[in-house]
């Protein structure tokens, strides 16, 4: 099964690729109103026609997954390290601390984390700027979805302090924060891993779903989310195709990263 | 009796703490505090100023949810903000709804996980297996509104988008705990002697898997809950989902609170019902 990886990793790399490229090329800017042609199908100027409101949906889309191809691994880094710092630390500082970090871990994971999200996201200000809105809402996002992998580590470096190399490590005179660094870390790299590549796209849907409900990124700046608002205006036989395109690239850019991560990753 | 016990008590302390947090992370959500009506430039810096006084009478988190916790003791949940009506009523109200809704999407989700995760098994089959993940795969990659404005459009009820939502996530699961078990040692020796997939499944395989299937029931229903927010908002659907989804866009810090607790406990009932299944179970083997 090694050639669909190898597909979704490439179409993941291209996806980048046109995103990071796509301000070289003198497009319109994704705000940018062209007010005599809203609505538009498809043409050599709007490759993917306009908005509503006549801006271009291309750049709008490209400027959309910029935003969630950037900032979804942001947040999944941001959990990944929460997890690691959590599980590590419960694992090795004692006792109490052990215990009390896992009641943590139990607390977060007891808690509706999409009510709390929308219990947080909704008490923003009011004019907020877009870009603070984005960073709170993958803020938000990294810092919530950290419990479940925690308590993994937690497990994991518990296993490895008995492991007969860091006994040795230690009975060699290497300090707690040495064992940690040199002996526990680099073994604790494919469950961060795993964490990190599982995280992303469940952050990106997350996204997708509160910028639906209008309460994800502020316009006018564009993401997977917001784009997708636009659908709840169309009837299902009258939409075109090309207005279902964010969704299209959302549904193949999820899949490849599913696609991308090993068999025993996605084993929950 | 001592574990129930101490499964209550384990209950108690992380509803009295989710409550807590939940409280400390609005009340120190940038923004707590501010009023939509701030934003009239009909109002003059006097106004602006007695609105904000009006809004800071609550200030002290601890002193917030002391009061919460007293009100609660006597059944009153406070006052709805947005809606203006008694966050009890609101709730007696749309409760019902969100329980059909749930469990619609959870029977739904599990017959479909469990019948796709079984069925290759049983036939033995790698082609319904790819056909299975695959079909699993593209309801994974699906946001949950997106899938219920596909439902909507096809004028259909709502309800069975929390299925479409709870299934690849059970699938995913199930799918794992057959093909693990089914490799093992004693099954396949079952198989090599010729005992059909029926019988090795419902003597070998399902009995073995049902303490983790129990557990993946209870962390099931928070999916489910977690799914009604976005298919009841999209749906039109009067739950509890759409009530959060209001009082978000309302700014309702009583009616989330309230909300978030309501849900926590319910997931923590489900877990903690799973959890004593599984330790009735361990006994019966244990005693067995």
């Amino acid at each position: 099964m090694k050639s669909p990886r190898g597909l979704a990793i490439g179409f993941l790399a291209l996806v980048i690729a046109a995103c990071v490229a796509g301000p070289l090329f003198q497009g319109p800017a994704y705000a940018q109103q062209f007010r005599d042609v809203p609505d538009a199908a498809p043409s050599r100027a709007h490759r993917l026609g306009t908005d509503d409101l006549g801006r271009d949906r291309l750049a709008r889309l490209l400027e959309g997954t910029r935003v969630s191809l950037l900032l979804a691994p942001a947040a999944a880094l941001l959990s990944t390290l929460l997890a690691g710092l959590v599980g590590a630390t419960a694992a090795l500082a004692g006792r109490w601390i052990e215990r009390a970090l896992l009641a943590a871990t139990d607390l977060f994971l007891s808690l509706p984390w999409l009510f709390l999200l929308i219990t947080v996201r909704a008490l923003l200000p009011l004019n907020i700027t877009p870009f603070a809105s984005v960073t709170v809402t993958f803020v938000l996002l990294g810092s919530l979805g950290w419990a479940a992998a925690a308590r993994v580590v937690c497990a994991d470096t518990r296993a490895l302090c008995s492991a007969d190399f860091v006994l040795a490590a230690r009975a060699g005179g290497s300090g707690r924060l040495r064992l940690l660094w040199r002996q526990v870390m680099p073994n604790l790299m494919p469950v961060l891993s795993a964490q990190f590549w599982v995280s992303i796209p469940v952050f990106i849907l997350t996204e997708a779903n509160l910028g639906m409900l209008g309460l994800g990124v502020a316009e006018p700046l564009p993401s997977w989310g917001g784009l997708l608002r636009e659908l709840e205006g169309f009837a299902m036989f009258s939409a075109h195709w090309w207005q279902f395109m964010p969704l299209v690239l959302l549904v193949v850019v999820v899949g490849c990263f599913h696609l991308t991560l090993h068999r025993q990753e996605i084993s929950i | 009796m001592r574990r129930f016990a101490t499964l209550v008590a384990r209950l108690a302390v992380v509803l009295l703490l989710g409550g807590f947090l939940g409280a400390t992370l609005v009340r120190f959500a940038p923004g707590y505090g501010v009023d939509e009506a701030e934003l009239d430039s009909r109002l003059n810096d006097a106004s602006v100023l007695a609105l904000r006084q009006a809004h800071s009478t609550d200030e002290s988190i601890g002193r917030y949810y002391l009061h919460y916790l007293e009100n609660l003791m006597h059944g009153d949940l406070g006052v709805s903000r947005a809606l203006h009506q008694p966050v009890r009523t609101l709730l007696a109200e749309r409760f019902p709804e969100t329980l059909k809704s749930v469990g619609y999407g959870l029977l739904l989700g599990w017959v479909l996980a469990l019948g796709l995760a079984l069925l290759p098994m049983l036939m033995r089959s790698r082609a319904a297996d790819m056909f299975a993940g695959l079909f699993a795969g593209a309801f994974l990659c699906l946001p949950a509104a997106t899938l219920a404005l596909f439902f909507v459009m096809a004028h259909e009820t709502g309800r069975l988008a929390i299925g479409l939502i709870v299934f690849p996530k059970v699938y995913r699961f199930a799918r794992n705990l057959v093909t693990t078990h089914a490799a093992q040692a004693h099954i396949l020796t079952a198989w090599a002697k010729g005992l059909g997939s029926f019988p090795i499944l419902m003597r070998h395989i399902l009995p073995a898997m049902t303490p983790q299937l129990l557990a993946l029931a209870g962390v099931s229903v928070s999916i489910a809950f977690a799914a009604a927010i976005p298919v009841e908002a999209i749906c039109d659907l009067p739950g509890i989902g759409q009530l959060a989804w209001q009082a978000a866009l309302g700014r309702d810090m009583e009616l989330l609170v309230n909300l978030t607790m309501v849900v926590t406990l319910i997931t923590l009932l489900s877990n903690t019902g799973a959890d004593l299944l599984n330790g009735r179970k361990a006994q019966a083997r244990a005693s067995a």
